[in-house]
């Protein structure tokens, strides 16, 4: 890949989404709709155990009581529920011990973006936990894990392998009864990614997760379980890119983050679903929860994301601060173009002393799009001496499109101390003529003027993340100005 | 090199340059001196290119192409700088990262490829000590919580990483202290060439004890009512532009 960010005009200019191609692949797919029978039929591909079954049919039931949401700053025609495929795997034939097993056009389609598993494993270091429509097909490095002790697998093998752990996290963070969409992934999610960092040890290199949407008419329902036992550390990224669509499809995916005590866990996402093209029409419905816990004293989580695809983002990653003196951060970078909606932010929730909070948020609205944020900071009675600073910015391209910030803040003790700030700001025309008189044209320009907006955020990311991050702000912005 | 013949430019129907000539060789150095708001930064926009004003009559040629029908990036690539005389802020944007979008930029226009990153870094060292400019405003986001002076001396440090045939500095000696004023000043001096040329724009005759110019104009209600040499700055200095006003009534 080439990591001159100089190169980024080349890449503006090719015009429609990037990554919209489809590849072909054998599927093993449930029937449309969803009833007790759906779940069964995903329960017993996996061969899951009673009580994760038990699990999913307590979820689906609870789901059935509830109603979607509607207090988002979203838009969107209702979702047929009953006209989703719910399971879609790639058909295993057999373990794959090699790369050269795996099945060539999945390693075409990682080849075309730029994320070959050959390449990550030579250059580097990364562990990468593929998963295409649901199913992983190829887990890496994890001899070298498994040395450490670290677990670092797909969901599904992680129920198989390590029940007891599944059994005593899965919906510890997000209970079933979250909201819809948390019920729902709880009743039909099909895999995911599961980690576990034991006591003491400190993960050697950033573990990745790609994850992509392929099969027509099939919701994608990730679970991602991260655990991060005593005084451990470990950095996951997470990145999606998906085909192009005409229909809308459905993502509804939880992560549950476990920090306990000393534990440190950092997740960073860049976000690239299909967005829908120019007018609007198709691009993908993103309803997330992502929530995390710093259970014991000291421990810290911190979430990063760059949110650039979607035709609809829902997605609040928060950070519930039980342990004394523990650390929760939020930053973001959320990008809507054309017709995309972008309802995020984040929730800081502090219930243990000296807790502390930190929340940017950049959101950057071009074409006809909507972007807002919203974040809750509640400090409970016991949080005494807690703090949160948040700053939430909006960049402004064009007069058509539109941001909101809905900041809710609760205090339940006097000696906390919230600080919140916010900013709206537009690309101004002296900026661009500035970089024009140098020799930069506009669509170039308007890059440069983001990423530099976007700098604090991006560089939360690790390294090969930011550099991409950089690629995608500009890429999403495309034709936005002039 | 740049030659412009009854320049008429308006802005909101309102005229502000009233037929303007100006010939530019290569090796000189212009002074453009006047009263404020008489259309000198105007005329320094119209030639990079601002949209924001009307060309109602007049032509400008630049190496004999017709300038007004190129864009601004263009212009830029072919050699015309402007230091600005109140430099943007660009949050974020480190003016390494600036300076290597733009010479890059400028080096696609022209065919080439990319500078590579150590070669660029190295140019920057090289221009930065010729200029005798701190080693950390390279590392700060362009112009972002510059002093004044900051702000011009990295003007003439851009000027210097882009080689420009033509530079265009507008008032560039405002709000600079002597210090300040010698820098920028030993930077144009350094800069100059026998096949570039400079139009230096300012409303004292101080910055012209270090700039020596060729040719001094002096612009007044939109248009240049007199040229002459190096002593005309003296003179208007001592005079005054109420000598020129009396004058031209």
């Amino acid at each position: 890949m080439d990591k001159d960010p100089n190169n980024i005009l080349e890449e503006v200019t090719q015009g429609e989404y990037k990554y919209g191609f489809y590849t072909d692949i054998e599927m093993d797919t449930a029937p449309k709709g969803l009833t007790e029978d759906t779940i069964r039929f995903i329960s017993a591909k996996k061969n899951e155990p009673e009580w994760l079954l038990q699990f999913r049919l307590d979820a689906y039931h609870k789901w059935l009581g509830m109603t979607e949401p509607a207090w988002a700053h979203l838009h969107h025609p209702p979702i047929d529920y009953q006209n989703i495929i719910y399971y879609a795997a790639p058909k295993r034939k057999k373990e794959l011990a090699s790369l050269d097993e795996v099945d060539p056009e999945l390693i075409a389609t990682f080849n075309k973006l730029g994320i070959s598993l050959e390449e990550q494993k030579r250059l580097s270091g990364v562990a990468v936990d593929a998963v295409i429509d649901s199913v992983s097909v190829k887990t890496t490095f994890s001899e070298t894990l498994e040395k450490q002790g670290i677990i670092f697998c797909s969901f599904s093998e992680a129920v198989q392998k390590v029940p007891d752990l599944v059994k005593q996290y899965l919906g510890s963070v997000v209970p079933s009864e979250d909201n819809y969409f948390a019920a729902l992934n709880s009743a039909v999610f099909s895999d995911g990614s599961f980690c576990y960092i034991p006591k003491g040890v400190r993960c050697p290199i950033e573990l990745s997760t790609y994850f992509r949407i392929n099969a027509a008419n099939t919701g994608q329902f990730e679970r991602t379980l991260i655990i991060g036992d005593e005084n451990s550390y470990v950095s996951y990224m997470e990145g999606c890119t998906a085909p192009m669509r005409d229909e809308n499809q459905l993502h509804a995916a939880i992560v549950e983050i476990i920090a306990l005590k000393e534990a440190e866990v950092k997740y960073s996402t860049v976000q690239n679903w299909y967005p829908g093209n120019k007018k609007g029409e198709g691009g993908i419905y993103n309803f997330v929860t992502k929530r995390g816990i710093c259970k014991g004293n000291n421990s810290k989580i911190s979430w990063t994301q760059v949110e650039t695809g979607s035709a609809i983002t829902w997605k609040y990653p928060s950070v519930v601060l039980m342990g004394d003196n523990s650390v929760g951060e939020f930053y973001s970078v959320a990008v809507t173009n054309n017709y995309q909606q972008a309802d995020t932010g984040s929730k800081m929730i502090h219930l243990g002393k000296n807790t502390r909070s930190t929340i940017v948020s950049k959101g950057i609205s071009a074409g006809h799009s909507s972007n807002s944020y919203r974040g809750l900071v509640k400090m409970t009675k016991r949080a005494e001496n807690s703090r949160n600073f948040s700053q939430c910015d909006s960049l402004l391209l064009g007069d058509k499109c539109g941001a909101h910030t809905f900041p809710y803040i609760k205090t339940e003790n006097k000696t906390s101390i919230v600080e919140h700030e916010a900013t709206t700001s537009k690309i101004s025309d002296d900026q661009l003529f500035y970089c024009n008189q140098r020799g930069i044209s506009t669509e170039s320009a308007i890059g440069l003027i983001v990423n530099g907006y976007a700098r604090e955020v991006l560089k939360q990311l690790p390294m090969e993340f930011a550099v991409e991050a950089q690629k995608l702000l500009s890429i999403s912005l495309e034709g936005s100005v002039g | 090199m740049l030659s412009i013949k009854n320049l008429r430019v308006s802005i909101n129907n309102k005229e502000i340059l009233k037929g303007v000539n100006l010939e530019v060789r290569p090796g000189e150095v212009h002074a453009i001196m006047g009263p404020n708001g008489t259309g000198k930064s105007t005329l320094a926009s119209v030639i990079s290119g601002r949209e924001i004003f009307t060309v109602d009559e007049g032509e400008i040629l630049y190496k004999g192409k017709n300038l007004l029908e190129m864009p601004v990036e263009d212009r830029a690539s072919e050699g015309i700088f402007l230091g600005f005389q109140y430099p943007v802020e660009i949050p974020g944007v480190s003016i390494t990262n600036f300076m290597r979008t733009a010479v890059n930029e400028q080096r696609k226009y022209h065919g080439l490829d990319p500078m590579p990153a150590n070669e660029f870094l190295a140019k920057m060292e090289e221009k930065k000590k010729m200029l005798e400019i701190h080693a950390k405003l390279a590392n700060r986001s362009v112009n972002e919580g510059f002093s004044g002076g900051e702000k011009k001396k990295n003007e003439i440090f851009q000027m210097a990483m882009l080689e420009p045939s033509l530079a265009i500095l507008d008032e560039t000696d405002s709000g600079l202290d002597i210090d300040a004023l010698k820098i920028v000043a030993n930077g144009v001096n350094k800069l100059r060439r026998p096949d570039n040329a400079f139009v230096v724009i300012t409303h004292y005759q101080r910055l012209l004890e270090y700039i020596v110019p060729d040719i001094v104009h002096v612009l007044f209600d939109g248009r240049i009512v007199r040229s002459g040499g190096k002593e005309l700055a003296i003179e208007l200095e001592e005079k005054g532009y109420e000598w020129i006003k009396a004058e031209l009534v």
